[in-house]
This record gives C-alpha cells, structure tokens and sequence, in this order.
C-alpha cells in the first residue's frame, strides 16, 4: 500500500470545516486565509455559523465568499446569539463532506494543524481525531500562572474520577467522521466547554475509536472570549453530571 | 454500566478487602484502622503531585506566537489586494 504522506493526504475525501463565530469580523477573515493556505489540495468547505454578530462579521463573510467562491465558504446565520452547543448542530446539517472539523475561530486553533488531523486519520481510520496540547509538540502561549493551575487541576480532576482515554478534555479542535458526529451530538445535553468534554467522554463511551495530535494553542489576539463567567463551578457540575451519566 | 457505579463498585471492593483484613488480624488491629486515612492521604498527595508536576512541565509555545503574528501580516496584506476590508478592528 502507498502511504499518504505531504501534499497528497485526504485526496479522496470531502471535509466540511464548520467555524462557529460571534463578533469575530477578522479572526474569520485572517482563518479562512489561513485554511486555504494549508489545505491546498483538498476538498473542503467551510461552513461560518455566525449569530448575528453586531460587528459586521457576515459583512466580510460575504466578501469572503466573493475571493474563494460561495461554494467553498458557506455563510449559515442565525438570527441571534443561540450559543456554541446549537451551531455546531445548526453547521452540521449542511454539512456535505464525510468528514467534519470542528474550531474556534479566534486562532487559537492554526489551520496549519489540519493536515496532521487529516494525514492520523488516514493511517489510523480513527472515527475521531482531537488535538492535545499537553503532549510532546503540543503547548498553550498566553496563559498566566493562575489559567495554568486550574486548567492542570481540572484535567487531574477529570482523568482520576472519568478515565476518558483522552489527555486534553476540554479542547475542542476536532475532526470527526459526520457520521460519528451525528451520532454523538444527539446525545449531549451540555453548554459552553463542559459540552466539549461530554462530546469527547460520551464518544469515548460508545466505544468509538479516538486518536490524538499534538496542536499549540496562543490564546486569542483579537476581539474578546464569549465563555466566562463561573467558568470553574460549571465545570465541577459538568463533571458531576458526566459520572451520573456516561 | 454507569462511570460512577464503576468507582463506586471499586469503592466497595476496597471496603470489603479492609473489614477482611480487620476480621482476620493478620496484622494489629491499631495499623488496620490507619488504613483508610492513609489511602485518603496519599490520593490526595497523588493529585497535588500530578497538579504540580504538570504545572513543572506545562508545554508553552512563544515562537508560535511570533508564528501567527507573521501569519497574520500574509493574511491581510493578501486581503488587502483584494479588497476585503480587514483594517478596522
Ligand atoms: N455562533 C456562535 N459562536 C459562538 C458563540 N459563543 C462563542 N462562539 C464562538 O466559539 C468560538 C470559541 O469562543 P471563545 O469566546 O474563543 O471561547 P474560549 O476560547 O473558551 O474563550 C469562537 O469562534 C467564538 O466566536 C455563540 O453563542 N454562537
Ligand atoms: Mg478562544
């Protein structure tokens, strides 16, 4: 057999890369740049699930479409900010490809990475590949000693008492077969990034076959995080709800 | 079966081994009774290790940054060619 390796992996695959964004005007821009930059011959779509942004992000979504072309960026809206959980669900009905990604678009998430997620996906058959940032090549820029503690504390917590098979929880850039996408999204009940985390322990519960690679992380340089809040009891109650049901 | 039936099963197990060493006395009654507290210690020992170590260890990533600003700059002089508005922010 000849392996896939460089410029010809997934050559035979279509993959729908579904960015969920809100007020994200030139993260979306600088993203879409970035995918087509590293994903030269691959057939993708990109599917922008935008929630009414008041900054214009559809504006430049729309001028998007017109340099790539309407059938490789599709504009998916929503009326009005519904949430995470929701539009990746509300993306994935129109998704067309076999395989799905899932990111953020604030790049923290560098298209550079989609070719290894690709290429582990080709040479494992994986039903779901996640990027790790706690592994040899992986790594977070941007965080300060108190983001590090809880996120170190947090994945302690969550491996002693959930054993996920997973070394990074809560990260959520993904590449799913739709497939196993469909299948594990119906069954997830969470909000904000404890949804993350019910996706990957849920998926890992059916049994489905769950590969890692290596992705940094430089925390978002433009606009503003849309999580926040009691960030840390929401996790505490995700976890708890995780053990009474998975 | 349910995650949380699985610890608590593995709980029980553990009690169930402990009231039979208790029962049997092979070793003194007084280090039996200590069991238990030093299990919940050294759990707890174990967590604050592996908070600490990872927190030693904690992968950063700076020349990613400088990476994604040079990333940024292809990005919008290439936007700029083609006249997406990308300036204002
Ligand atoms: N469509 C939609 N996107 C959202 C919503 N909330 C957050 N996002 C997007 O989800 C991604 C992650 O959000 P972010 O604020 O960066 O979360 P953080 O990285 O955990 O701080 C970004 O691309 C956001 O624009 C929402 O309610 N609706
Ligand atoms: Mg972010």
């Amino acid at each position: 057999m000849v392996k896939n390796k460089g410029s010809d992996v997934g050559v035979h695959n279509k993959y729908s890369i579904i960015i969920p964004t809100y007020n994200e005007r030139l993260n979306i821009a600088l993203i879409v740049f970035l995918v087509f930059k590293h994903l030269r011959d691959v057939d993708f779509e990109i599917i922008v699930v935008d929630d009414g942004s008041p900054d214009g992000t559809q504006d430049i979504v729309k001028q998007l479409q017109n340099v790539y072309g309407e059938d490789r960026i599709l504009l998916r809206a929503r009326p009005r900010k519904l949430g995470l959980g929701t539009a990746y669900i509300h993306g994935l009905k129109h998704a067309s490809g076999e395989f799905v990604v899932i990111m953020d678009a604030d790049l923290s998430h560098h298209p550079k990475y989609l070719p290894s997620f690709i290429r582990k996906q080709n040479e494992t058959g994986a039903n779901i590949v996640t990027g790790t940032r706690y592994v040899k090549d992986g790594g977070v820029h941007g965080w300060n000693l108190m983001r590090k503690l809880t996120s170190r504390g947090a994945n302690v917590l969550a491996q002693t008492l959930l054993w996920p098979g997973v070394s990074d929880l809560t990260g959520s850039f993904r590449l799913y077969q739709k497939s196993v996408l469909d299948d594990v999204i119906k069954s997830c009940v969470s909000k904000g990034y404890v949804f993350q985390m019910e996706m990957i322990v849920r998926a890992s519960r059916k049994n489905y076959h769950i590969e890692e690679v290596p992705i940094t992380f430089v925390d978002r340089v433009f606009g503003s995080s849309k999580l926040g809040g009691s960030e840390i009891v929401e996790y505490l109650k995700g976890l708890v709800y995780l053990l009474l049901t998975t | 079966m349910k995650h949380i039936q699985k610890i608590v099963s593995l709980l029980v197990t553990i009690s169930a081994c402990w009231i039979g060493l208790l029962k049997a006395s092979i070793i003194p009654h007084s280090y039996t009774w200590l069991l238990p507290i030093y299990l919940i210690v050294s759990l707890g020992c174990y967590g604050l290790l592996m908070v600490g170590y990872g927190l030693m260890i904690f992968p950063t990533c700076p020349k990613e940054a400088e990476l994604l600003q040079k990333d940024i700059m292809e990005a919008k002089e290439f936007f700029k060619q083609r006249g997406v508005d990308v300036d204002s922010d």
